[in-house]
């Protein structure tokens, strides 16, 4: 396959990977969508293996046979209520091809390159030979120069930037899978060590530019492990949906710097498609919860602004024959889950529960915050996986005005995201985060394990209500409970 | 420790403190429980129905005080109950401790302990015990049962083979929780209802019933303490009567619930607006038992204008609807001994310093404990300030002016880039020069496209991005031959982990997108 060809692939592939991602504007569309992202990846594969610069396959193929085999069995094997670990796991790869790939170019550069660097080397330790050649040819030499520099910045930026997402995503992996523990991680004095490693970064960045090649490259490495790992220890469970945003958006980048290093259009499209998507992500994640970027990245909440204002009343408890009676009474009926009924696997109960609430002519639906659960969506996907048709699960903003004239809204393991303080207590660590507004219902029951605190720690007055009963265990046999008792 | 609950002797008295729920609620907190027979026969609770319950019942009042060491009661005891008592016993029931000095001594000088139901503290936290609200409620509703029965017309406006019915209008006078109930009541029943209130701040209470508000042009806030009414000016009250003079030819029921805590009702319905209304209305009266709202009512009577007008002056409201009321009230005193049994071992802690334990309690260890010291903590929270509602204009000029900061904003971010692109220009050679356009233009349509991504599919959108990014293998690819092993070595297994997130990430896409349906 000639050089143009490949090249047409590449637009070829570019395209249809747009396509792939505006497809999914839709539940209908989308499942189209998908073909589209997998042809297209599949020209591109196939065209760069048969182009040019690739002439051994033997190795190839069997690499690509056994990734495709490991790829086929996690895909199948990956709980819905797992998604986060995996997303998590697959942006380490792509941050670890990233590393691989920078190091290669390091050691063995490409030969158009290998040709520049080897000509500015003969000037520089050749007086005479630069006599020897023109004042013109003399000019276009500083132009490799140039080249140079620039290509030594992208392996530097592509290694860093690959590096980060994959010790950040490792990280990100152990704590979502519960491999480590959940907690914001705070080391004293932890946005100096931050500084430190980002300026011995920019140090090591001049020495690699000045010659000190692998020297100067490992070291970089190490440190990019440290401060990708560090940032997303100090990160708590609840900001998980923001860091795996990132992380997707790093591993876009990553992708688009080895695309800048090795000059191949395809993958700097790719890269900045994946990255703009990561971070649109990230930012949409960041307004549900009304905090800065930054603030959730470097970690923690900040301080109450002032003394949180004092709830009176108390939690009234509630058995699940009340719960039940209170359905069977009602017309219309919203569920708001949250991390709490993923950690239950509750989803097939509150499944059920639906199913039989509607058989029973009861307006059913579910409202979801955007940053319910641990990821982007997920309380989306796990509804879907238990058959939860998706025109009965609405976003905070499509269902927010409803609440007033709703019955009866059922809480499954969500706390901050209910949390009427937000609105009503300007000092609040959360106050003008966007909530589901569920205590403007006639009745509110809430799944809750115990009497503890959401993630941000803070007191939740909605369970204080009058019109708020506490349904207290854990969410599926509290789910289960209710299936019996409804009629 | 045992709880009984005796039969009420008060005169057509129905209603019964304990019912065979509250008696098994009451035996989960460790507590014994005894009626007299005969008891709850008035509310419909059978003396089986008891027995069934695990409570036990003795055939006389006498035998009943000398089992327990709490009664129960909803009427405050009669002289003859008060003889009964020994010395420590317990006493749950209305008491009325301001207007019956005379029973507070008696009790008092038997060593009794008592709490007084009326008493509860109006606070978020006693309103599961709050007894006055609950029977409020009833009487509310009541009211407009027994007014629909001595109406003769259809509440609700019908067109029918026979004719037109208008449908009928009520005014329901003070928005209480007996006023709200009487709201709800008459709305469901299809009438037209409107409601007066001098306390300004429950007009938005009246409306979320349904009910039109009837505003008073008068700067005046009638709200006293603790969510209750206060007296109101002589000027306030004439521009009042006006407004219900207005009102008074145009409906055909009235329902009157104005009272003020400690003073006599308000006269607010005048023998005029009685003699201006359409023979046949009704009046119905909630507030007989302070006197009146109406100048016509008698107490407990029934009575009929001379223009045929039927004014009801029943205080016995909750008691006509005996089984609910019991079963209210017995909650109410149920919640009320769950407080009193912090621990749940049947034994009554009467902790003196909780708000609604010290605000109900009257005499104690031969102490009046009455009248109770002031509140700790508020009842209601101070209304906030009111911003200030701008007008159009002003909404227009700032709607502008953000336009105005959000294009200055934008034209800066341009600026600013434009000349860190000229610098980058500058010195970076025209190869780089021309990924970079490309890698500028990605970001801006990856930006465009995503924003349209529904939010439902932000799960699938990561595993999707997930899987392209491992376009990443292209890199790789072409780093496989050549340079040696070490080379080929980090090239393949690039390869390697690289497919695995193609191929996976796009199978548990369309996994998950299989998995949306719609209904």
């Amino acid at each position: 396959m000639s050089f143009g060809l490949v090249q047409a692939s590449y637009v070829a592939a570019s395209i249809l990977f747009i396509l792939a991602l505006g497809g999914l504007s839709n539940q209908e569309k989308a499942k189209r969508a998908v073909w589209y992202g997998i042809i297209g990846m599949g020209i591109a594969v196939v065209a760069t293996v048969l182009g040019p610069q690739v002439q051994s396959y033997w190795l190839l193929i069997i690499m690509v046979a056994v990734g495709a085999v490991g790829g086929t069995i996690v895909a199948q094997r990956v709980e819905m209520t797992g998604m986060p670990e995996l997303v998590a796991a697959l942006h380490s790869f792509v941050g670890l091809a990233a590393v691989f790939i920078g190091i290669n170019s390091e050691i063995s550069p490409s030969a158009e390159m290998a040709g520049m660097i080897q000509a500015v080397e003969m000037l520089e330790n050749n007086a005479a030979a630069a006599n020897a050649v023109g004042a013109q040819l003399t000019a276009q030499m500083s132009d490799f120069g140039a080249l140079i520099a620039i290509h030594e910045i992208e392996i530097f930026l592509g290694v860093f930037i690959g590096a980060i997402t994959f010790t950040g995503s490792i990280v990100a992996f152990g704590k979502l899978s519960g491999r480590m523990d959940g907690k914001a991680l705070i080391l004293p004095m932890r946005h100096t060590w931050n500084i430190i490693g980002v300026v011995a970064t920019l140090v090591l960045l001049i020495l690699f530019m000045n010659g000190w090649g692998m020297w100067a490259l490992i070291p970089m490495l190490l440190i990019a492990f440290a401060i990708g790992a560090h940032l997303v220890l100090a990160i708590g469970g609840a900001d998980m949906p923001v860091v795996v945003s990132m992380l997707n958006s790093y591993s876009g980048w990553a992708a688009a710097a080895t695309g800048f290093l090795l000059g191949n259009d395809l993958l700097i499209v790719t890269g900045a498609l994946v990255g703009s998507s990561g971070a649109i992500l990230s930012y949409i994640m960041c307004q549900a919860m009304n905090r800065q970027f930054l603030a959730v990245i470097l970690g923690g909440f900040g301080g109450p602004n002032g003394p949180a204002m004092e709830i009176d009343g108390e939690q009234i408890a509630i058995e699940a024959d009340g719960v039940a009676a209170a359905l069977d009474e009602a017309d219309s009926v919203i569920i708001v889950p949250g991390y709490g009924m993923a950690v239950a696997q509750a989803q097939q109960s509150v499944s059920e529960l639906t199913r039989r609430l509607r058989a029973a002519g009861k307006d059913v639906r579910f409202g979801i915050h955007p940053v319910a659960g641990r990821l982007p969506g997920h309380m989306n996907v796990l509804l879907a996986e238990a058959k939860v048709p998706y025109d009965y699960v609405l976003e905070m903003d499509e269902i927010n005005d409803d609440f007033p004239e709703t019955d009866v809204v059922i809480v499954i393991g969500s706390n901050d995201i209910v949390n009427p303080a937000a609105q009503e207590d300007p000092n609040s660590p959360i106050a003008g985060m966007p909530v589901l507004e569920v205590w403007k219902a006639k009745q509110v029951f809430v799944s809750k394990r115990g009497q503890g605190t959401g993630y941000s720690g803070i007191e939740n007055p909605l369970f204080f209500k009058e019109n708020t009963r506490m349904f207290y265990g854990d969410a599926k046999a509290s789910v289960d409970a209710l299936l019996q008792r409804i009629s | 420790m045992k709880i009984g609950a005796p039969k009420e002797i008060f005169a057509g008295e129905a209603r019964v403190a304990m019912t065979p729920q509250s008696a098994q609620a009451l035996q989960k907190l460790g507590y014994d429980c005894v009626i007299e027979a005969g008891a709850g026969a008035r509310a419909n609770f059978s003396d089986a129905d008891y027995k069934e319950a695990g409570v036990e019942v003795v055939k006389t009042a006498a035998a009943l005080w000398k089992a327990s060491d709490i009664i129960i009661k909803v009427r405050a005891p009669e002289p003859i109950e008060v003889k009964r008592f020994t010395k420590g016993q317990g006493l749950i029931s209305f008491i009325w401790p301001a207007q019956s000095e005379a029973l507070l001594e008696s009790l008092n000088a038997k060593g009794v302990t008592a709490l007084a139901m009326d008493m509860v503290p109006r606070i978020s936290r006693a309103q599961k015990m709050d007894a006055l609200s609950s029977m409020a409620n009833i009487g509310g509703y009541r009211a407009v049962i027994e007014a629909a029965n001595n109406f003769g017309r259809f509440f609700t406006g019908q067109i029918t083979a026979a004719g037109k019915v208008p449908p009928a209008k009520v005014l329901v006078i003070g928005a209480g929780v007996a006023g709200l109930a009487a709201i709800g009541a008459a709305q469901s029943m299809g009438a037209i209802v409107r409601a007066f209130d001098v306390r300004p701040e429950v007009a938005e209470q009246i409306e979320s019933m349904g009910a039109e508000f009837l505003f008073l042009d008068f700067q005046e806030d009638g709200s006293g303490g603790g969510g209750y009414a206060a007296v109101s000016s002589p000027e306030f009250r004439e521009k009042q009567l006006e407004l219900f003079r207005a009102q008074a030819s145009e409906v055909d029921i009235v329902i009157t619930t104005a009272l003020i805590p400690g003073r006599d009702a308000p006269k607010l319905w005048l023998e005029d607006m009685v003699a201006a209304m359409k023979p046949g209305s009704v009046i119905v009266d909630l507030a007989a038992e302070k006197g009146g709202n109406c100048d016509l009512t008698v107490p407990d009577e029934k009575i009929v204008s001379k223009n045929g007008v039927t004014v009801i002056g029943y205080t016995d409201f909750p008691s006509r609807m005996a089984t609910q009321a019991s079963t209210l009230y017995s909650n109410n005193v149920r919640h009320m001994m769950d407080d009193l049994t912090p621990d749940k071992d049947g034994n009554a802690v009467f902790d003196m310093e909780d708000d609604v334990i010290r605000g109900s309690m009257v005499t104690n260890d031969g102490e009046i404990t009455f009248p109770p010291p002031p509140l700790k903590v508020q009842a209601i929270a101070k209304p906030p300030a009111k911003t200030v509602e701008k007008t159009p204009a002003e909404k227009k000029a700032d709607e502008l002016a953000a336009m105005r900061a959000a294009g200055a904003q934008q034209t800066k971010l341009l600026i600013a880039g434009g000349v860190a692109m000229a610098v980058l220009g500058m010195y970076a050679p025209a190869s780089f020069m021309q990924h970079f356009i490309v890698f500028v233009l990605a970001v801006f349509i990856g930006f465009q496209v995503i924003w349209n991504v529904s939010h439902a599919l932000h799960t699938p959108l990561m595993a999707i991005t997930n899987a392209i990014s491992g376009i990443i293998i292209i890199g790789a690819l072409l780093q496989v031959s050549g340079g040696g092993w070490f080379v080929s070595l980090l090239a393949g297994i690039s390869v390697l982990i690289a497919s695995i997130n193609i191929v996976g990430g796009f199978m548990v896409t369309r996994r998950m997108l299989a998995m949306f349906q719609k209904s």
